[in-house]
């Protein structure tokens, strides 16, 4: 469904994403896994089409079109989407304004599959949210939108930790219509995931499934001495 | 045929006709410098004439009244040409509230000017909500001048809204004071959107002379094309524990021009003001969330816009 070829991003003239190749199978969950500036976020951004994520080289291919040079609106009308980290404010926007734009599914159902109570949360101001409703309320938009592809960023942070079984639950849901991109360093996230992919300081370093990008995760990089990632990536290759 | 010509015009300026004729509603409809209607409720007074450019009018909310149903107020001019100067007082008295609800409609404007000069006086304890909606047609040939001086004493609450977001501004030029009393409120919101070669100026100011005296100012201006914009905002804290605050935000479109001054100063060491404005283009995580649901780059910035203006 996804290729992403040899893909190459500059930020403030620097190279961050250093030839990424990566593989995403229609109905899996896929995640990406690394530390904190590892270059996850940076890849979903890149694969959204964000202004200033346009890549220097490489290709990215979503059902055999070449979407590399595609608008973020072109991208999504394709169906695919990306969920931020940290959501948008949006003044003056209600929830229910928010999630019926390009509606597929019914906004009350999947306020209620986020756990929030259409009743409280429909006509709530989007800005007058905690960052954890906003976080759900952008899961819900997921399910509303039903896209072929969801990028999903951190999808875990910011919800409190009885939520997330819930937030597994969600997933696994979800993925009855939608392949997911899981970007994640948290490793029960990534658990729930098909296949996995380890970045690390803008490399990919491992690719394998779950338990064993974990393990290697857990093993090698939580042990690297210093931030010099690319230097563990060498000495691994080696 | 005036008054059905006004009640329309509201109608299109997004308000109610029924508010401006139900007996149960406090109102009054002016057309340039004839009074079409008034009606009065229990609880408030209003003293109405007819000038030769306009009208002079004076509200008054009795002591200890609390007005329940929003008073409608209709200012207008439907031909093209005319001058239409509105001297106004508006006098909540000690423990009383109101709300009231003004409409200001130019429809079909060339060559109109609106000038309000407006007193507003909160006495104890009292609170007035002031919304002012503005509807002036499209074709941009209108100057609209509002003044207002406002009192606003010992724990009272003021609130005003100036809305004006659909069809052109023509020139609009406002100038509000408030002199805010020990443990008043005072909540100033304006939203303008400005368009082809419109041209806006605002200046609020707020002067916390009390105690513990509280403000925001808000403003929320968008231009496009070849739109100007000038806004003032103003707060002085001048008396201890005075709060105030002044959030300004413009978005700015292609060959428009924007300009926000923030002018926050204290006498007193107690006070605190303070200000944040961000002029520029649209949020850009804003922007790019609405891409990533399907909507065109100029539709995602048309609905950030209208939420900002909302």
């Amino acid at each position: 469904m996804l290729t992403v070829k040899d893909l190459r991003l500059e930020r403030d003239k620097r190279e961050i994403l250093h030839g990424i190749d990566l593989e995403v199978k229609k109905g899996e969950i896929h995640a990406v896994l690394g530390p904190n500036g590892a270059g996850k976020s940076s890849l979903a951004y890149a694969l959204m089409g964000c202004r200033g994520y346009e890549p220097i080289a490489g290709k990215i291919i979503f059902n055999d079109v070449d979407i590399t040079n595609l608008s973020i609106t072109e991208r999504a009308k394709l169906g695919i989407t990306l969920a931020w980290q940290e959501p948008a404010r949006f003044e003056g926007l209600t929830v229910n304004d928010y999630l019926s734009l390009g509606k597929k599914n019914d906004v009350k159902e999947a306020l209620e599959m986020v756990n929030l109570n259409p009743e409280r949360y429909l006509n709530r101001f989007i800005e007058t949210l905690s960052g954890g409703e906003r976080k759900r309320v952008e899961l819900a938009s997921i399910v509303t939108l039903k896209p072929k592809l969801a990028i999903l960023d951190e999808p875990d942070s910011g919800i409190d930790f009885i939520s997330l079984n819930d937030l597994l639950e969600l997933m696994i849901k979800l993925k009855n219509d939608t392949t997911i991109l899981l970007i994640t360093h948290n490793e029960a996230v990534a658990a729930i995931s098909d296949k996995a992919t380890m970045l690390c300081d803008g490399y990919i370093v491992k690719d394998g499934t779950p338990s064993e990008v974990t393990k290697y995760f857990r093993d090698i990089c939580r042990r690297c001495p210093s931030e010099k990632y690319s230097k563990v990536r060498l000495k691994h290759e080696t | 045929m005036r008054l059905k010509g006004i009640l329309k015009a509201y109608e299109l300026s997004g308000g109610k006709p029924e508010d401006l004729t139900s007996k149960d509603i406090g109102s009054m409809i002016v057309e340039g410098n004839k009074i079409l209607s008034s009606n009065i409720v229990e609880g408030i007074l209003i003293e109405k004439e007819e000038t030769e450019t306009g009208v002079k009018v004076k509200i008054v909310v009795g002591k200890g009244q609390r007005i329940k149903k929003p008073i409608h107020l209709c200012f207008g001019v439907l031909p093209k040409e005319g001058l239409q100067e509105i001297i106004s007082e508006i006098i909540v008295e000690e423990n009383a509230s109101a709300d009231i609800k003004a409409c200001c409609t130019f429809p079909n404007a060339r060559k109109v000017k609106h000038v309000m000069d407006a007193k507003f006086i909160l006495e104890r304890n009292s609170s007035l909500s002031y919304q002012e909606t503005h509807f002036h047609g499209h074709y941009g040939g209108i100057e609209v001048i509002p003044k207002a001086k406002m009192m606003v004493n010992e724990n009272s609450a003021l609130k005003t809204i100036f809305s004006l977001v659909t069809g052109r501004v023509g020139k609009l030029d406002i100038d509000y004071e408030v002199d805010a009393k020990k443990n008043s409120t005072t909540e100033i919101l304006t939203k303008v959107y400005g368009k082809s070669t419109d041209k806006i100026k605002i200046r609020e100011g707020v002067r916390l002379n009390g105690e513990n005296a509280r403000s925001v100012i808000k403003s929320r201006i968008a231009v496009k094309d070849n739109a100007v914009s000038e806004i003032t905002n103003i707060t002085e804290g001048n008396a201890p524990y005075t709060q105030g605050h002044v959030d300004c935000t413009e978005i700015v479109r292609g060959k428009a021009i924007s300009r926000a001054i923030p002018i926050v100063s204290v006498t007193n060491e107690k006070a605190k003001v303070t200000h944040e404005a961000a002029i520029g283009t649209v949020n850009k995580k804003e922007l790019e969330t609405l891409m990533a649901h399907g909507l065109e780059r100029d539709k995602a910035v048309d609905m950030i816009i209208e939420g900002i203006l909302r």
